[in-house]
């Protein structure tokens, strides 16, 4: 079976000053593999400026992307138009992180919701307005909110209606941009659950984007970490987290709190900084916070390579090593 | 001259901004609506015809019958005040409209665009904004000829530009407002996206400037009319009434007061209301 959605050699870049004869560029997603099968939910984890969100907004078609291919049910999203076009926003759907921000504040939640139906004619007045009720229902908010701002609401009912916006026109699959990070812990927990209750009963695939590898954790069975604009690992969630291969994993697999005390953190995390996309670091882009760094990964970019079933991670010298930690 | 912001006051701020906000724009409402009462009423209200000359009454002081004394035809300057009046709001008011109409969907289209539409649309505007406003107002009169439409339609060419960047800039910063990119994502097209959800979040500020350049312009008519080249004679204009009376100042300083007043006034109001709405649109002043 085919993928449901590919990326393939995804690059963005965006202009960040300079002459034109000599212009900057933000390097926000290099190289960047993914794929999402019908159905399948993937974690995509990576810091603050790792280039998720831009990756993220390449699938929607909000962004062109400079090189490479998104496919979306073996078409390429960059060559839609008109009416195709319109078919694929309508199957594919944003969750936007900050629910304060994504819903526009001069509508009613109601009428947002019913945005892409009015955008893509589904159904009469009345049945818009019936649908409504329902999605308001099967996100577990009460319908009656619908004819309130956006700021009488709550953040966990905000992103509530978030959910029920990017489900209106039953698409097939969600970009689900940080979508608990804004919120209560109290209240992500409700959310996550609520993803993964659509996601199981309406058989949405779902690409999960967070800065959060504990969340993700929770949400899907497989993951791609990326560093600085590329996927440094990419693998079954549980293997990952059992057996982090990339340095960089490493780090944020061992960052994620735990509750038993006798597990200490056994390194200290990531000292310094994510360098600046404007100006990467040559070869791979990690080596000048990695603590296994050698001469070679000033160089060379290293490539993906699997180090285990359906497991990728771009680091040589931990393949050559391979002083795999022992848990 | 000036047409940029308003002097900040910033020693009140004490107050709860949303009631100042309040304040000003209820001041200046109540101002604007007598002003414009007066001028709608203008044949009920004035005393006297306002073109009738007395030759007995040849810069007559103010009196029981000419209560603001007469100019130095003998005529009422009460009742020059009131129509002229009408003619400056008239102009002031629908220079600034036909500005605001032409402005807000050429700024909306480049601030939403960007790239190349944003260059199309903003060079040329560009281009009226180098030109000095009074040079701008004095070549279209040239060509067109005085009068008082050929006036709005110069203040209109000023402020074209003004109100265009001021909405562009607004424009810019809605346009990449999550739910922005979040309407387009679920199938909105551009034009719809545009008009339903980044023109009524990025309007608030061109209603202020438009406010405040509403006052500006009333002056800028004033001045084209005080050099004969605005609201020709024998209409009577505020800017008009004190060319006449420059002379005669010391004879008879009634004559430049009363309309001086009135342009001060009519200003007045207009600043008012521009900065409270500046300050019930500002996020940090609004508690609603």
């Amino acid at each position: 079976m085919s993928a449901l959605l590919e990326v393939q050699g995804l690059v963005k870049r965006f202009p960040a000053g300079g002459p034109v004869w000599r212009r900057r560029y933000v390097h926000a997603v290099s190289d960047v593999d993914l794929s999402i099968g019908r159905g399948q939910t993937l974690g995509l984890v990576g810091e603050s400026g790792s280039g998720k969100t831009t990756v993220g907004r390449c699938i929607l078609g909000l962004y062109r992307p400079d090189e490479g291919l998104v496919r979306f049910d073996g078409r390429d999203v960059a060559g839609l138009r008109g009416s195709t076009l319109a078919e694929f926003r309508r199957r594919v759907q944003p969750v936007f992180q900050d629910p304060y921000g994504s819903l526009d504040p001069r509508w009613t939640v109601g009428r947002s919701v019913q945005e892409s139906l009015e955008a893509h004619r589904i159904g009469s007045v009345q049945d818009r307005r019936d649908r409504v009720r329902e999605l308001f229902a099967t996100v577990g908010l009460d319908p009656a909110l619908g004819d309130r701002h956006p700021r009488n609401l709550s953040g966990g009912q905000r992103q509530r209606v978030g959910i029920a916006a990017a489900l209106a026109s039953e698409p097939e699959l969600i970009i689900a941009d940080e979508p608990v990070s804004a919120l209560d812990v109290s209240v992500q927990a409700q959310i996550i659950n609520l993803l993964q209750r659509l996601g199981r009963d309406l058989g949405l695939a779902v690409l999960f984007i967070s800065h959060d590898l504990g969340v993700v954790e929770h949400v899907s069975s497989e993951v791609a970490v990326m560093y600085l604009g590329r996927v440094v690992e990419t693998g079954p969630t549980a293997a990952i987290l059992r057996a982090p291969e990339h340095p960089y994993t490493r780090a944020l697999v061992e960052a994620i709190p735990h509750p038993d005390p006798s597990r200490r953190f056994r390194h200290a995390s990531l000292a310094g900084e994510i360098p600046s996309p404007v100006d990467p670091p040559s070869g791979c882009a990690f080596h000048p916070r990695c603590p296994i760094a050698q001469a070679s990964c000033r160089i060379q970019v290293p490539e993906l390579e699997p180090v285990g079933e359906d497991h990728l991670a771009a680091c040589p010298v931990v393949a050559r090593v391979t002083t795999r930690p022992t848990t | 001259m000036s047409v940029t912001g308003l002097p900040d006051v910033v020693a009140v701020a004490a107050r709860p901004p949303a009631r100042r906000a309040r304040t000003s724009l209820m001041i200046g409402l109540v101002l604007l609506g007598i002003l414009v009462l007066v001028a709608i009423l203008a044949p009920v209200l004035a005393p006297h015809d306002p073109d009738a000359v007395d030759p007995n009454r040849v810069l007559a002081a103010p009196d029981g019958s000419y209560l603001l004394g007469a100019d130095d035809f003998g005529r009422d300057v009460l009742s020059r005040t009131i129509f002229a009046l009408r003619v400056s709001l008239l102009v002031a008011v629908s220079s600034v409209v036909v500005a605001t109409l032409v402005a807000v969907p050429l700024g909306l289209v480049a601030g939403y665009f960007g790239g190349w539409v944003d260059t199309l649309v903003s060079r040329p505007l560009d281009m009226i904004l180098v030109l000095p406003a009074l040079l701008l107002a004095l070549s279209l009169i040239t060509i067109l000829g005085p009068g008082s439409t050929v006036a709005a339609l110069a203040i209109a060419v000023i402020y074209l530009p003004i109100l265009a960047r001021v909405m562009r800039a607004s424009t810019l910063v809605t346009s990449q407002q999550d739910y922005v990119l979040a309407a387009r994502a679920r199938g909105s097209g551009h034009v719809a996206t545009m008009v339903r959800h980044v023109l009524p979040n990025s309007i608030g500020p061109v209603a202020v400037q438009g406010s405040v350049l509403t006052g500006f312009a009333l002056q800028l008519e004033a001045a084209l009319s005080f050099l004969g080249l605005g609201t020709q004679p024998p209409t009577p204009s505020l800017g008009g009434m004190l060319a006449d009376g420059r002379d005669v100042l010391s004879l008879a300083p009634w004559l430049e007061i009363v309309p001086g007043v009135a342009i001060a006034l009519a200003v007045l109001s207009f600043l008012l209301i521009g900065d409270g709405l500046r300050r019930t649109l500002d996020p940090d002043g609004v508690a609603s």
